[in-house]
């Protein structure tokens, strides 16, 4: 493909997307959808599944107080951590552009990049049936910060297969709420998420607020 | 071109150490532009030889529009850092920023359909 010698250190001054990468000079807006969920549990496989580029890494450096991150007690310092993310792209027509953000490894990460879910159409939160708690953790986040969201249920082979209404009940998971089956690897299935999400933001719109 | 050798490291284009020289002092007085990461970034006009590399590396790529990720990805820079090389372009008018879709409240429905639309082609 590209390898047109970037060196590692230093800036690659011809950069840029390849020529079947580059989008129309009509695209005016553009939206964003995040996927959230553990490390390993398909966020990446997703976003490659349904991008239409090659999906690409930005990272952000996140500058933290080190509380916590080590039993030096008292001794209060920063760390500066760079912290990357995956993403994809679909271009809706001429105009529109939804970019797909898969979120950073480290749930801690999740909701300290600044803009990530600020005007985020909504969210996918795929969930890790190996670790509940992380689902349970972020869907508390996302309800706490008014993003509206759906929930995947991502089958893999090995990890512990509970009815959904039992997943329903352990996330505590309003009613209204869409939890649908999906594979991370199929882009129909990864195609049919996002308009699960699409539909119920369509309904959230449409319906009057009160249901609340 | 820009081989690393034993210089000094701020003037290797997009290295740490330049970087920091190039967009500290904006860091420090706070005027940053406001970006989105979807944010679509498009030239305004031909790259100048009196452009700093790293400015020059932005305003060819994004001849036609790309998204402040995707310039931050093909960069290999952090999106704050680019931020403030894109504040210097956006100031001097050498790109032009079109921002996302403002999602109010909540998002509206011709933007939902079209973008279902859209998906529905996939």
């Amino acid at each position: 493909m590209d390898c047109n010698g970037s060196d590692v250190r230093g800036l690659d001054i011809h950069a840029g997307p390849r020529s079947e990468d580059v989008l129309p000079a009509s695209a005016t807006a553009a939206v964003k959808v995040v996927i959230v969920g553990g490390f390993g549990v398909g966020k990446t496989t997703l976003v490659g599944a349904v991008s239409e580029i090659r999906p690409l890494t930005t990272e952000e450096t996140m500058t933290q107080a080190g509380v916590g991150v080590d039993d030096l007690a008292g001794i209060e310092h920063k760390t500066e951590t760079t912290v990357a993310m995956d993403f994809g792209r679909i271009s809706i027509n001429e105009q529109l552009v939804l970019y797909l953000f898969g979120t950073p490894g480290q749930e801690r990460f999740w909701f300290l990049w600044n803009g990530l879910f600020e005007g985020a159409l909504g969210a996918v939160v795929l969930l890790d049936t190996r670790r509940l708690e992380v689902s349970y953790d972020v869907i508390g986040q996302l309800e706490e910060r008014g993003v509206p969201f759906v929930v995947g249920v991502n089958r893999f082979p090995e990890s512990p297969s509970y009815p959904m209404a039992q997943l329903r009940a352990a996330m505590d998971l309003d009613e209204a709420v869409p939890m649908v089956e999906c594979d991370a690897r199929d882009r129909a299935s990864c195609r049919d998420i996002l308009l699960t999400l699409m539909r119920y933001l369509y309904t959230l719109t449409t319906v009057s607020p009160e249901h609340q | 071109m820009n081989e690393p050798g034993p210089e000094d490291p701020s003037t290797v284009p997009g290295s740490p150490d330049r970087l920091y020289i190039l967009t500290g002092g904006q860091a420090r007085a706070g005027k940053k532009a406001e970006l989105d990461l979807v944010t679509l970034i498009v030239s305004r006009t031909e790259t100048d030889p009196g452009l700093q590399p790293e400015h020059a590396a932005i305003v060819r790529m994004c001849d036609y529009p790309l998204s402040v990720a995707e310039i931050s990805a093909y960069l290999e820079l952090p999106v704050s850092t680019l931020t403030l090389l894109l504040t210097e372009l956006l100031t001097r008018n050498q790109v032009e920023a079109r921002p996302p879709v403002p999602a109010a409240a909540l998002p509206d429905v011709q933007l939902l359909e079209a973008v279902m639309n859209g998906l529905q082609r996939l």
